[in-house]
């Protein structure tokens, strides 16, 4: 089995972008319900399980329970977002809207419409980043300027997330195929990744896990940059979500192309 | 405006176009007509350069594809098999959007709005939510959406399957006005009547090959006997075997029918009168009966 080629352009396409404002202009039709899942629900989480469980616990790193949560959870908010969006959102247009059969009907390709979904996921989940920073300045969590900083790492686990998940989808047959990479996939990472709780807190070899998971990487540059904490390999952690973004959407066009385009 | 010359393209060892040679003129209404699994598909993804063929080469709208599949592109319209319109849009919005993908400034395609609703006969639904439409409104919207581009040639795979007569008829009349308007069509469908109603030339393709190409006038004039009595009733079997081939010139027996190909039907229809239980339908040869002459009675699933 052969794809199509597609012919490699002198010059930087932004032909992506059609994808991304077709999406975003959807998305504004149904923001509401899409901001309340997307948003609401991990405030809910940092609310409750911050001063609810918070009120049981110790200081943790130095700090109140709450504030190391939401470090946790600005990381968690911006994967659940991302994976959602790239996962069932995208499913929909690839095989039961046939959304993406459609544009490339028009003279786009698989790389523009991969490329779009992979930015728009991630820009879904920088939205619910902001959101999540947002609530950390209203419960006194972070002050200043300088958290503003994490919204680039938001932005990049998006880009990882919805990497990986684009993967999952150019794969999935049914919707009932992601219950596999949720059950087995996105929650062990959540409890490997430090989002509830220090890593240190797991054995040796579950923390050995964790170093090579994305949430994990961005968790720790996440609370270095909102809440002082010290990040021990800064660059590393950027190189693994970078690679996870970049393999992640090169995997996904290449299984896409597969799919559509033999 | 399309040419097409040794195509060819397997699936894991399956042959499924098997060099196929054809060429529509600008301003033709091509047909290309086949059973399930003939090839028909495939051979328009490649001409879109959506599938890459094993060999062959083909050029549309004077670009070379698939090495210059979007530059074809841009300058053809498709209407697809299945509906994919957006079904969070609205439908005026559907077309605005679908614009988009074809880099055409919005305010562009935003002064064809109108034109392309009124060739759908969807004016008064520019802002009406997609689940609000019919069958036949979704599809004239889907055929409205080939147009966005302005296109020189326009695909229509199968455009009015799933449709009621009403609907058909609306269609049909749509792509006889484009056809006027000087546009290339190349249509697959199952329909013959479709095909014989629309089609300058027709192309039947059978097992990865293109068997027979034709005006439908010609096909029928040359490939079939003029004309055709089907039989049916109690002891067809029997007729079909020992009186029908004295009267007609062919004779298939299909489930419970005998189809009988003839060049003057009036002995065969004289020879039925003293044998009660049969009733026979007697009627000049169409481009179905072309069709199922060179691809057979075998159901293709």
């Amino acid at each position: 089995m052969t794809s199509v080629t597609e012919p490699a352009s002198g010059r930087f396409e932004l032909r992506f972008l059609h994808v991304v404002r077709r999406n975003f202009l959807v998305w504004r039709k149904l923001m509401y319900a899409s901001m309340v899942g997307n948003m609401a629900d991990p405030l809910i989480y940092l609310v409750g399980l911050g001063y609810g469980l918070g009120a049981f616990m110790p200081p943790v790193d130095g700090m109140p329970y709450i504030n190391f949560l939401a470090g946790g959870m600005l990381c968690y908010s911006a994967m659940n977002s991302a994976t959602f969006e790239a996962l069932y959102s995208a499913f929909s247009r690839l095989k039961v809207q046939r959304t993406w059969e459609g544009i490339l009907h028009a003279p786009m390709t698989a790389a523009d419409v991969v490329v779009g979904e992979w930015v728009w996921a991630a820009l879904k989940s920088t939205m619910s980043g902001a959101a999540m920073l947002l609530a950390m300045y209203l419960l006194g969590i972070v002050h200043g300027l300088r958290p503003l900083a994490v919204m680039p790492v938001v932005l990049l686990i998006g880009l990882a997330f919805s990497g990986v998940g684009l993967i999952m989808t150019a794969l999935a047959r049914n919707y009932e195929f992601f219950i596999f990479y949720f059950t087995l996939v996105i929650t062990p990472m959540m409890f490997l990744s430090g989002v509830f709780y220090p890593r240190a807190a797991l054995p040796a070899a579950l923390q050995w896990v964790g170093a090579f998971l994305p949430l994990a990487r961005g968790a720790d540059l996440a609370r270095g940059l909102t809440l002082g904490l010290p990040v021990a390999h800064p660059l590393l952690d950027v190189l693994v979500l970078c690679a996870y973004a970049a393999g992640g959407v090169l995997l996904a066009l290449g299984l896409i192309r597969r799919r559509l385009l033999t | 405006m399309l040419q097409v010359r040794g195509l060819r393209k397997s699936y894991s060892g399956n042959e499924v176009v098997r060099g196929v040679d054809f060429s529509v003129a600008a301003g033709e209404c091509y047909g290309l007509l086949g059973p399930n699994g003939a090839g028909k598909t495939t051979t328009l993804r490649c001409c879109l350069g959506l599938t890459e063929s094993d060999a062959g080469t083909i050029t549309l709208a004077g670009h070379a594809v698939p090495a210059q599949a979007r530059a074809a592109r841009s300058r053809a319209g498709v209407c697809p098999q299945f509906d994919n319109l957006d079904p969070d849009f609205t439908v005026a919005e559907n077309l605005v959007v679908y614009g988009s993908y074809f880099g055409i400034a919005r305010r562009t395609v935003q002064e064809r709005v109108p034109r392309l609703l009124e060739f759908a006969g969807l004016e008064d639904k520019a802002d009406a939510a997609l689940a609000t439409l019919s069958g036949g409104m979704k599809r004239r919207l889907t055929l409205a959406r080939a147009l966005v581009n302005d296109p020189q040639i326009i695909f229509l795979d199968e455009p009015t399957t799933g449709l009621d007569p009403q609907a058909r008829h609306l269609i049909w009349d749509r792509l006889k006005n484009l056809r006027a308007a000087g546009r290339t069509l190349i249509l697959t469908t199952h329909f013959m009547d479709e095909a014989e109603r629309l089609c300058d030339r027709v192309g039947i393709m059978d097992h990865g090959a293109l068997i027979a190409e034709d005006t439908p006038r010609n096909l029928i004039g040359t490939r079939i006997e003029p004309h055709v009595v089907e039989i049916y009733g109690d002891g067809v079997q029997a007729f079909a075997a020992k009186v029908a081939p004295r009267h007609a010139g062919r004779v298939e027996v299909s489930g419970g029918t005998a189809f009988c190909y003839c060049r003057d039907p009036a002995p065969l229809l004289e020879a039925l009168q003293s044998s009660s239980g049969l009733r026979a339908l007697s009627r000049a040869a169409n481009l179905e009966d072309v069709f199922i002459k060179l691809t057979g009675h075998d159901i293709r699933d």
